[in-house]
C-alpha cells in the first residue's frame, strides 16, 4: 500500500483560516449563519471554523451536525444497511446562510443527500459548501464555494482526513 | 456487528445480543426523527409495508403504521375481521395472495403461536412477528429495552421484574429473553395459576408475592390482566387479583426511589395497575409508546434498507 502525504498539522490550520476569511468575504461578516458538520469529522472541521470566525468577528455561529443517511440515493443497493450518524439542527434554518462543512469532496452524493434534508427542515436564503479536501470525481453537478486543498486522485485511492479530536492527530493522507 | 443480515424479525429468543444492540442504536437515531417539524425521510419510498392483524389493536397498528410513513413506505392496513379471513380463506391462501401484489414487508398479529413463522415460509418478503398468541412479541421487548436502556444508559446488571400472567403473557417471554440476553436479572411474579412449569429455565427467578418481587428491583413491568380469560379461573375474582397482585402507591413505598414502571398496554385502571400510579413519576408509559415508533421504524430500516443478495 503506497502512502501519499498531502496536507500536515500546520497546513491544515492555514487552510481553514484561509477559509474563514473567504466567508467572511464572500458574506459580508458572518451574520444570520449556520454551520452545519456532516458526520463524523466535518461536524469537528465546522467547529474549528467556528472557533476561528469568532476570533475574526467575534460571532458565535450556532453549529450543528446532519447526517444524511436516511437521504441517501443507495438504500436498499449496498448489503450492508448504513449506519445512522448524529443529527442536531441548532434551531430554524429558515432564510439563514447555511454553510455545510464536510472534510472530503468526491463524487456530490452525499451533499446531494445533504441539500434535500436541509430543505426537510426549513427554507435557508442559501446554502453553501465548504470542504478541507476536493478530491474530483463529482458525479453531480455540485461544487464547493470554499477549498481547503484541491487533490487529483485516482478513483481507488482512499483519502484520509485525520483530526486530533479524534485521531489524535492533524493530518490528510491518500493511500491506494 | 456488520448490518443486520435477516429476512424476517421473529422472535427475540433468535436474536443475539449484537443484534439486539443494532436494532437499539439504530433506534435511538431514529428517534431524532420524531422530533422534527416535518416528521418524514425519504429513506423507504417506494417499498411497502402490509399490517396484517388477526387481533384487535390500536397502539402496536398504529404505531407500526406510522413508522412506515415516516420512513416514507406504503402501509396498508389489513384487520382479518373486515377481510376475506370471514369467508373463510385459509393462511397460506391470503399469504400467496398478498406476496402476489408484492410487498416489501408484512408485518403479522395472529391468536395462534407460531403463525408468523409459518407465514414466514410463504413468502418471500420480510416478515415482523407483532404477537403471536401467547409466544413472542419483539417489538414490544425492544421497546421496553430503549426506555430503560435510556432510562439507566444500560441494561446490564439491572434488576426487573414482570408481574401478572406470566403463563398467557407474549410481552413476558419476550422480555425475559431480551433482558436476559442483554445481562439483567429477571424476577418474575403471580399466583400460581398464571406461572409457566419450569419458567425458572428461562433464567428468571419466581415469586409469588408482588411485595417480595418489587423490592431492591430497578424495573417493575406490570402486564396487562387479560380480563377476557377471567372466565377461565385463573384467580377468583379480579378484586382479589387486584388487591394481592395489582400495584398502588402503597406498595410502592416499598420500592426503589428510582424505580421505573414499564406496562405494554392497554391498562386496566385500578386493576393490575392503580390510577395515581400509572400517572405518577415513576410511570414511564407514554415513553414506551413513544419509543415504539422509533424501534419499528429501526427494523423496517434494517430488514429493507440492506440488500439480501
Amino acid at each position: 500500500m503506497r502512502k501519499r502525504d498531502i496536507m500536515d498539522a500546520k497546513g491544515m490550520e492555514r487552510a481553514l483560516i484561509r477559509i474563514a476569511h473567504e466567508i467572511i468575504e464572500k458574506n459580508r461578516g458572518v451574520e444570520n449563519m449556520i454551520m452545519l458538520g456532516i458526520p463524523t469529522r466535518g461536524v469537528y472541521i465546522a467547529r474549528r471554523l467556528r472557533d476561528i470566525l469568532k476570533k475574526i468577528e467575534d460571532v458565535n455561529i450556532p453549529v450543528g451536525s446532519i447526517d444524511a443517511t436516511l437521504y441517501r440515493d443507495d438504500i436498499g443497493l449496498k448489503q450492508d444497511q448504513p449506519r445512522l450518524k448524529e443529527t442536531d439542527i441548532p434551531g430554524s434554518l429558515d432564510n439563514k446562510k447555511v454553510v455545510i462543512v464536510d472534510d472530503v469532496l468526491f463524487t456530490g452524493r452525499t451533499i446531494r443527500a445533504v441539500m434535500n434534508e436541509i430543505m426537510d427542515f426549513g427554507r435557508p436564503g442559501s446554502i453553501q459548501l465548504a470542504v478541507l479536501i476536493d478530491r474530483g470525481h463529482r458525479e453531480l453537478p455540485i461544487r464547493p464555494d470554499y477549498v481547503g486543498k484541491n487533490v487529483p486522485t485516482s478513483m481507488q485511492e482512499k483519502v484520509a482526513v485525520r483530526l486530533k479530536e479524534i485521531d489524535g492527530t492533524d493530518e490528510v493522507i491518500a493511500t491506494d | 456487528m456488520q448490518g443486520f443480515k435477516r429476512k424476517d424479525v421473529l422472535t427475540i429468543e433468535d436474536l443475539t445480543r449484537d443484534e439486539i444492540e443494532l436494532i437499539l442504536s439504530t433506534a435511538e437515531s431514529f428517534k431524532e426523527v420524531s422530533e422534527r417539524e416535518i416528521k418524514k425521510v425519504p429513506t423507504l419510498r417506494g417499498r411497502t409495508i402490509i399490517n396484517l392483524f388477526y387481533e384487535a389493536s390500536t397502539r402496536t397498528r398504529t404505531s407500526f403504521e406510522i413508522a412506515a410513513k415516516r420512513m416514507s413506505a406504503d402501509a396498508i392496513n389489513i384487520s382479518a375481521s373486515s377481510s376475506s379471513v370471514v369467508k373463510g380463506e385459509t393462511l397460506k391462501d391470503t399469504a400467496k395472495n398478498l406476496e402476489a401484489m408484492s410487498p416489501d414487508c408484512i408485518v403479522v398479529r395472529h391468536p395462534s403461536s407460531g403463525t408468523p413463522q409459518i407465514l414466514s415460509g410463504f413468502v418471500k418478503c420480510s416478515v415482523i412477528n407483532a404477537g403471536d398468541g401467547t409466544h413472542e412479541h419483539p417489538s414490544q421487548a425492544l421497546l421496553d429495552l430503549l426506555t430503560i436502556k435510556e432510562r439507566f444508559g444500560k441494561i446490564e446488571g439491572l434488576k426487573i421484574s414482570i408481574i401478572g400472567d406470566i403463563a398467557h403473557s407474549r410481552v413476558a417471554r419476550s422480555n425475559i429473553h431480551g433482558f436476559t440476553k442483554l445481562g439483567a436479572e429477571v424476577n418474575v411474579c403471580g399466583s400460581p395459576t398464571m406461572m409457566p412449569c419450569e419458567i425458572e429455565k428461562m433464567g428468571c427467578k419466581v415469586f409469588y408475592k408482588i411485595e417480595d418481587a418489587i423490592k431492591n428491583v430497578d424495573v417493575i413491568m406490570m402486564l396487562r390482566i387479560q380480563l377476557e380469560r377471567q372466565k377461565v379461573g385463573l384467580f377468583p375474582t379480579v378484586r382479589e387479583y387486584s388487591r394481592l397482585f395489582g400495584l398502588d402507591s402503597k406498595k410502592l413505598e416499598n420500592a426503589k426511589k428510582d424505580v421505573v414502571i414499564l406496562h405494554p398496554g392497554p391498562i386496566n385502571r385500578g386493576v393490575e395497575i392503580s390510577s395515581d400510579v400509572a400517572d405518577g413519576k415513576h410511570s414511564f408509559i407514554l415513553e414506551q409508546v413513544k419509543n415504539g415508533v422509533a424501534v419499528r421504524m429501526a427494523l423496517f430500516y434494517l430488514l429493507l434498507g440492506g440488500s439480501r443478495e
